[in-house]
């Protein structure tokens, strides 16, 4: 079922005749009736013969992959049976909500790890701690503990990581060897000096480095990286005119200033493969996903020619002792973020054993590696990653290293309205409507209205 | 025993009984509701647990008129009814008098394929329309080329969106009102164009002085269909930019949409669409008073 939307429909409004307006809502109310007892019936089938159905919701190729392990699933607990709904990404966020608002959500679901506070401060989620520190349950040491962080709160773990994401460097090799750098640099300096070659090599038109200017993730990273902490005493405010948020902030707008990123947005990209295969930029931040479509988009002839690192870090990488050992293991990557999917069970689910069941099943090693193989989706557990089509692919190895540093963005439902301020403002900035103190007042401004209502509620000590 | 007018009248309540009390139900409740919604904070936290629902009285709506982005999307709306009302209401009368031109053979063909564009599923629409306006191998630009004119980023370019979904809507919603016109002229008496051209009016003074006059009821309800609809444009954004580049598609009812459905902020939603109640009102009045005055 849609959810209803507001449909344009200009023309059938104020018709005198009416019955081209009621057609199609009788129809539809037609259809609704009609279809009730046969949702009844189904509703009946499955008490009859003693099987439970898990309803499970996954979304886009996730939910349509899926099912391909359904099947030994089925086979293990032969009383279970899984039905998989597979909704699209755009509306699957929308759909959850009113699910919920209507009582009808899954036994389990998918659901992005940066919504999972929103779905606590519903009191959607059922905590799986009960089921974790009972029985065999994953490990949960083996996941990278970045992203498990993003899936606990307030102490409890309402969700396990299906798998990850993160942002790193892909990167043009042949393009930075010529630049004169044969090894990926470690920190921003140098990245900075490597940039500033590719720049001076590349000439009129030719950027160092694609960061659209509609996305709030790279300023972020950044000043995670400076140590800034985004939102202050409890996450009741917005820290943004921080000094080290604000560092960070101007040095995102230096790469437009000097010249090495195009102040363009992703929906002004006509094709970024192409412009990336014709060396219009040399790096660009993005995500497992464009592997895939790298190897699918770019000629033949650039095959060899890119690869993935992971971020550098802000400052210089500890320093080598006399003796040659490291004096303190200090990682030499650079923080990025801790993005990805996690799955859940809803608090109403009259099935949650069975859910809990096939929660476990799908987050086994050996389902993390299929599941690689079925999407190319990364897996949140690092037992996974020893699986050969994973150990054997280069451009994933930088993921590995990467997703030992990542940070979830901080736990409260506001984040992705807040998340979408920041990319409003750095885009104004970008575009030097706003000068950076500007932007930063005008979005921490914005962030305070957006938390007012989360500090009436901690003031007044109810649980947001 | 009851008088026969008495009677009368309560079997005329009887009748509309089941149509007031699904009015009712469907229509007067939940308006009510969202009328008494916008005057809360209702959000995320509130639907998980209603005690967390504040009463604000008009903050919501001191809010909205604060907001560069409700402005924006005025901004846009507007741009939308203005150019874009116009512009249909034009075509579809132009589209009217070449489908009802004695000249033209096979009328009830083209009617029919004017016509086709208006039950056609928007997203249908929509996918073969991102193909047009794409800006290397879109149709309009390959055009465009040909007469020598640069390549233009359409969907992707805040200056060219707003004109590209206009041109869209056009195309998609022309032949209605085109039918409407149809119905209008057909009413027109021959015998006045008889008269006229005894009288040796040509084609265009016709026009002007038989046709336009008694199309004038036609006119209005047309235009005020129009401007009604236009007012709500949300799917064209929707599916074709989803507000961007650059916020240069937001509408007003895609922002009721956003904060309603995206963020669940019903209490603000609820605000902005009685805001947009009180604009088509407004805008519906001050056309009748127009259409008053010129008569």
């Amino acid at each position: 079922m849609e959810i209803t939307r507001p449909v344009f429909n200009p023309f059938l409004q104020l018709l005198p005749g009416a019955i081209v307006v009621k057609l199609p809502a009788m129809s539809r109310c037609l259809f609704f009736i009609l279809l009730f007892p046969l949702l009844w019936l189904a509703g009946c089938d499955s008490t009859a013969d003693q099987t439970t159905i898990i309803q499970f919701w996954a979304m886009g190729q996730e939910g349509e992959r899926v099912q391909a392990l359904a099947p030994e699933f089925e086979r293990r607990h032969p009383g279970l049976r899984v039905r998989v709904q597979p909704l699209p990404w755009s509306a699957a966020h929308e759909k959850l909500l009113t699910a919920y608002a209507g009582e009808v959500m899954p036994d389990l679901f998918q659901l992005g790890n940066t919504w999972i506070p929103e779905f606590v401060a519903l009191r959607a989620i059922e905590p799986l701690d009960k089921w974790l520190h009972t029985g065999p349950a994953p490990a949960l040491a083996d996941y990278f503990p970045g992203i498990l962080a993003a899936n606990r709160l307030n102490g409890q773990t309402y969700a396990l990581p299906w798998y990850v994401d993160t942002r790193l460097f892909f990167y043009r090799t042949d393009l930075l060897a010529a630049a004169g750098f044969t090894q990926p640099p470690l920190t921003w300096n140098e990245w900075l000096r490597a940039m500033m070659a590719l720049k001076n090599l590349g000439g009129e038109g030719r950027y160092a480095i694609l960061l659209p200017i509609n996305e709030w993730q790279l300023p972020v990273i950044l000043a995670l990286q400076r140590g800034a902490t985004l939102l202050r005493d409890q996450d009741q405010y917005g820290d943004f005119q921080n000094p080290r948020f604000r560092e960070a902030f101007a040095f995102y707008l230096s790469l437009f200033e000097q010249g090495l990123a195009p102040p363009v947005s992703n929906n002004q990209m006509a094709n970024l493969y192409q412009e990336f295969a014709n060396g219009a930029f040399a790096v660009y931040v993005s995500g497992p996903w464009n592997i895939g479509e790298f190897r699918r988009r770019l000629p033949t002839t650039m095959q060899d020619k890119w690869m993935t690192a992971p971020l550098p870090l802000w400052t210089d990488p500890t320093p080598l002792s006399t003796t040659g050992a490291v004096l303190e293991m200090k990682p030499a990557v650079g923080v990025s973020l801790a993005g990805g999917a996690s799955l859940a069970i809803s608090r109403a689910s009259p099935r949650q054993e069975a859910a809990w069941k096939l929660l476990e099943f799908l987050a086994e090693p050996e389902q993390q590696a299929r599941f690689y193989q079925l999407t190319g989706d990364l897996p949140a557990r690092q037992s996974a990653w020893a699986d050969p089509a994973l150990a054997s692919n280069q451009q994933i190895q930088a993921f590995r290293e990467q997703l030992r540093q990542i940070r979830p963005t901080p736990p409260i439902p506001e984040w992705e309205r807040i998340a979408q301020r920041i990319a409003y403002y750095a885009e104004q900035a970008v575009r030097k409507q706003l000068g950076v103190d500007e932007a930063l007042a005008a979005l921490n401004q914005d962030v305070d209205r957006i938390l007012e209502k989360r500090r009436w509620l901690i003031g007044r000590g109810m649980a947001p | 025993m009851i008088g026969y007018e008495r009677r009368m009248a309560l079997s005329g309540w009887a009748f509309l009984t089941p149509a007031l009390l699904l009015i009712t139900v469907f229509f007067f409740l939940p308006v009510i509701a969202a009328l008494l919604l916008s005057f809360t904070d209702f959000d995320i936290y509130a639907l998980g647990d209603l005690n967390r629902l504040r009463f604000i009285g008009f903050n919501n709506y001191q809010q909205l008129l604060q907001s560069p982005l409700f402005w924006t999307a005025l901004a846009n709306t507007f741009y939308f009814v203005m150019i874009g009302g116009p512009l249909s209401v034009a075509v579809s009368l132009s589209a009217a008098l070449l489908v009802n031109s004695r000249l033209t053979r096979f009328p009830s063909l083209f009617r029919t394929l004017f016509f086709l564009p208006v039950v056609t599923t928007l997203v249908a629409v929509a996918v073969v329309w991102r193909y047009l306006y794409h800006p290397r191998y879109g149709l309009i630009n390959y055009g465009l080329s040909l007469l020598g004119v640069e390549p233009i980023d359409w969907l992707g370019d805040p200056h060219w969106a707003m004109p590209a979904l206009i041109l869209m809507a056009i195309w998609k919603n022309f032949g209605f009102n085109m039918i409407i016109f149809i119905a209008g002229m057909q009413n027109i008496p021959v015998t006045l164009y008889e008269a006229a051209q005894i009288d040796g009016a040509g084609a265009w003074r016709q026009f002007r002085y038989i046709t336009l006059p008694l199309l004038g009821p036609t006119f209005l309800l047309v235009a005020l269909m129009t401007v009604i609809g236009y007012f709500q444009v949300f799917a064209e954004p929707y599916v074709m930019t989803q507000g961007g580049p650059a916020n240069s598609t937001v509408s007003i009812v895609l922002l009721m949409y956003e904060e309603g459905f995206r963020w669940w902020n019903m209490g603000y939603a609820s605000a902005i669409a009685f805001m947009l109640f009180a604009l088509i009102l407004a805008a519906t009045a001050l056309q009748l008073r127009l259409r008053r005055n010129t008569n």
